[in-house]
């Protein structure tokens, strides 16, 4: 990938606690290319939705980023401060939230939030600014934009509200759109809607994507590359249809093992044993080892990051051997372009 | 929207109803007023002369339904002691004291959501725990003493402003108001300030409060993420979600302070309603008191109804139920 828009490097995100210094992201790294799409992946305490934060540079006390990278189009984010970060942000990266429900302002109109956005960057006049909030309503495929310009959230469903936040934040074109979990409010029919509208976005503007979710039904239909996390580490990367063809990482099997839609009915659903360890209270060595059907007397030392064939890695002592064997989802649409 | 209105004015109508029954019953428990007005040493005769003479002979539902047939024909009455219509000895007090509650709700508005915003966009600081402090003393210190405190100060000690009373009113809009001269102000700034500090730490302590909730809200984020400045995220987000608490309590403490702004009208010898009803209480002059307490009702119910009215332009989603 030789244009990479986003590098995160060795990032180091701290919580100072009572119970001692959380480490909620604990050396992440990777990057994303221009129009590409990153699912990041994990279970909640994972550590996915506080990276996608601190790219942002959104950490608020008690948290801090205590190490690392996260270089945007050569420019080192965790270096900037104050005015500096505020131009960035909304500009070159911008965010998109979990709960379409609590992300607009309810008591604001979409036009008042939409313009103010706008308005952040740009020294245009309101009417220039609403107009290009028309227009990126219209871009997220919002029929007849001008109108829903003038609603309030509470008038619109939660696809649609979903669809403005995603309007703002492609109002300045950002390189880079960090998704926290955005359809996973949503019914699945919506959500089909509006992660095929991603990608034609991500093709069509080049705008790169970090995707992050639980739900690997969405990643596997959606994502270029993954990254799997586990207690604030990735603990398996590489090219998605790779990855959930063929898991290296045993937590990353578990995790696909546990995927209803595949799965005979009838039959007992494999789940991945236990679950996610207190950050507080980490075990040494591999934090998955607990929960590890491959775990051996080499887990209580840290793994090491194994680099595999076409830029895979996997962090763990006795990687699952390749297999060959059906993609996880054979019949289920998918949104990934045909490159 | 008429519908909602004509609810309101059908609800406010109860209630006047139903507190004019309370205060004339309370009244009439009071006490006869006839043995305060009246020289002791008078005969039995004049007694009853002037007991006949104020209907006090009747029975209270008598006297009860003579009273609101008056006022609906706009008559409260005809004070014992003044011996003037109520209604024009009321107003005549009213806007001493509508420009005294004005002047207190303005300095805790625009010192208290200020102070409040601030304490809860910081709430860690030096700053912000230094105004929490001084709200608490806000409400919690006694107004008379403060009242009596800044008398010494300024009034006594520093000389800079007189000890009470109140300045040259001039007639604006047939009302006399003093807020219209420098030398007026000079009257008006101390009451104001000692009335206004309650408020100042009940709006403090409120909006700080509603700060705290809202900057932690997803919405904040968002706006953050978007790369607003954050002037514009406490101006445009902060401060509409915050202000329906904000407007309730300005509502009622704007009633109260007109109705019951008698302790600082008292020791600042503030010439406004509130020492008129207490004096007419110490005399038992009970037209007073009865269309005093029924105003002060009124009082309440309409900025009860302008509260609610000002709810729908500040939050869409209680318009659609009110609509609905």
């Amino acid at each position: 990938m030789s244009d990479v828009v986003l590098r995160v490097k060795d990032l180091q995100t701290q919580f100072q606690t009572r119970a001692g210094v959380l480490k909620a992201v604990d050396g992440v790294s990777f990057e994303v290319g221009r129009g590409r799409i990153l699912g990041l992946v994990g279970e909640s305490g994972s550590g996915k939705s506080v990276t996608g934060y601190s790219i942002l540079g959104l950490i608020e006390p008690p948290g801090r980023i205590a190490g690392g990278e996260v270089v945007l189009k050569g420019k080192d984010l965790t270096r900037l401060r104050g005015e500096a970060m505020r131009q960035v942000r909304g500009a070159q990266i911008a965010m998109v939230f979990q709960d379409p429900m609590m992300t607009l302002n309810p008591v604001l109109k979409i036009g008042t939030q939409m313009i103010a956005a706008v308005r952040a960057h740009d020294k245009v006049s309101r009417k220039a600014a609403r107009a290009r909030a028309r227009d990126a309503l219209a871009k997220v495929g919002i029929p007849s934009p001008e109108e829903r310009l003038d609603a309030y959230p509470h008038q619109l469903s939660g696809g649609m509200r979903q669809r403005v936040a995603i309007a703002i934040a492609l109002l300045h074109s950002p390189a880079v759109i960090i998704a926290d979990e955005p359809t996973t409010a949503l019914d699945v029919s919506i959500q089909g809607q509006i992660l095929a509208e991603v990608r034609r976005l991500a093709d069509e503007t080049g705008t790169a994507f970090v995707w992050v979710t639980h739900d690997l039904a969405v990643v596997s239909s959606l994502a270029d590359d993954i990254c799997v996390m586990y207690a604030g580490r990735v603990v398996e990367s590489g090219p998605a249809t790779d990855v959930i063809a063929s898991p290296r990482h045993p937590y990353t099997a578990g995790l696909l093992a546990s995927v209803p839609a595949e799965h005979e009915p009838g039959t007992k659903l494999p789940q991945v044993p236990g679950s996610t360890p207190s950050l507080a209270n980490l075990p040494p060595g591999c934090a998955f080892a607990p929960r590890c059907f491959k775990a051996g007397p080499a887990c209580t030392t840290t793994p090491p990051v194994q680099q595999f064939e076409d830029g895979r890695t996997a962090l763990c002592h006795y990687p699952i051997e390749p297999v060959s064997c059906q993609p996880l989802s054979s019949t289920s649409t998918t949104y990934r372009s045909a490159s | 929207m008429i519908g909602f209105l004509i609810q309101r004015v059908l609800q406010a109508l109860m209630v006047v109803i139903a507190m004019s029954i309370i205060v004339f019953l309370g009244v009439y428990a009071i006490g006869n007023p006839i043995d305060v007005m009246i020289d002791p040493a008078s005969d039995q005769a004049l007694r009853e002369a002037l007991i006949h003479r104020y209907g006090l002979d009747r029975p209270l539902y008598e006297q009860y339904f003579v009273f609101m047939n008056n006022m609906l024909h706009g008559d409260l009455g005809e004070s014992f002691i003044y011996r003037l219509p109520v209604l024009s000895l009321i107003w005549s007090r009213f806007p001493a004291t509508l420009e005294l509650a004005l002047t207190a709700m303005m300095i805790a508005t625009c010192v208290g959501i200020p102070l409040g915003l601030w304490s809860g966009y910081k709430p860690e600081s030096l700053s912000a725990k230094a105004i929490m402090a001084f709200s608490v003393l806000g409400f919690s210190v006694p107004s008379f003493w403060v009242g009596l405190l800044l008398i010494m100060t300024f009034a006594v000690e520093l000389g800079w402003l007189p000890s009470g009373g109140r300045g040259p009113t001039t007639q604006v809009l047939g009302m006399n108001l003093s807020i219209t001269s420098l030398e007026g102000w000079s009257y008006i700034i101390l009451p104001a300030f000692n009335l206004a500090l309650f408020k100042l730490g009940l709006l403090i302590r409120l909006t700080r409060a509603g700060t705290v909730e809202v900057m932690s809200s997803d919405y904040v984020r968002f706006a953050r993420a978007q790369g607003l400045s954050e002037s514009k995220v406490v101006g445009l987000h902060v401060l509409k979600n915050i202000s329906i608490p904000i407007v309730t309590v300005f509502g009622l403490e704007l009633g109260s302070t007109l109705a019951f702004a008698v302790v600082t009208e008292t020791v600042f010898n503030w010439p406004g309603m509130g020492k008129l009803i207490i004096d007419s209480i110490t005399v038992l002059d009970r037209p007073v008191m009865v269309a005093y307490l029924i105003l002060v009702v009124f009082l309440f119910v309409l900025i009860n109804l302008v509260v609610d009215l000002v709810y729908g332009q500040l939050d869409p989603r209680i318009r659609v139920k009110a609509a609905s």
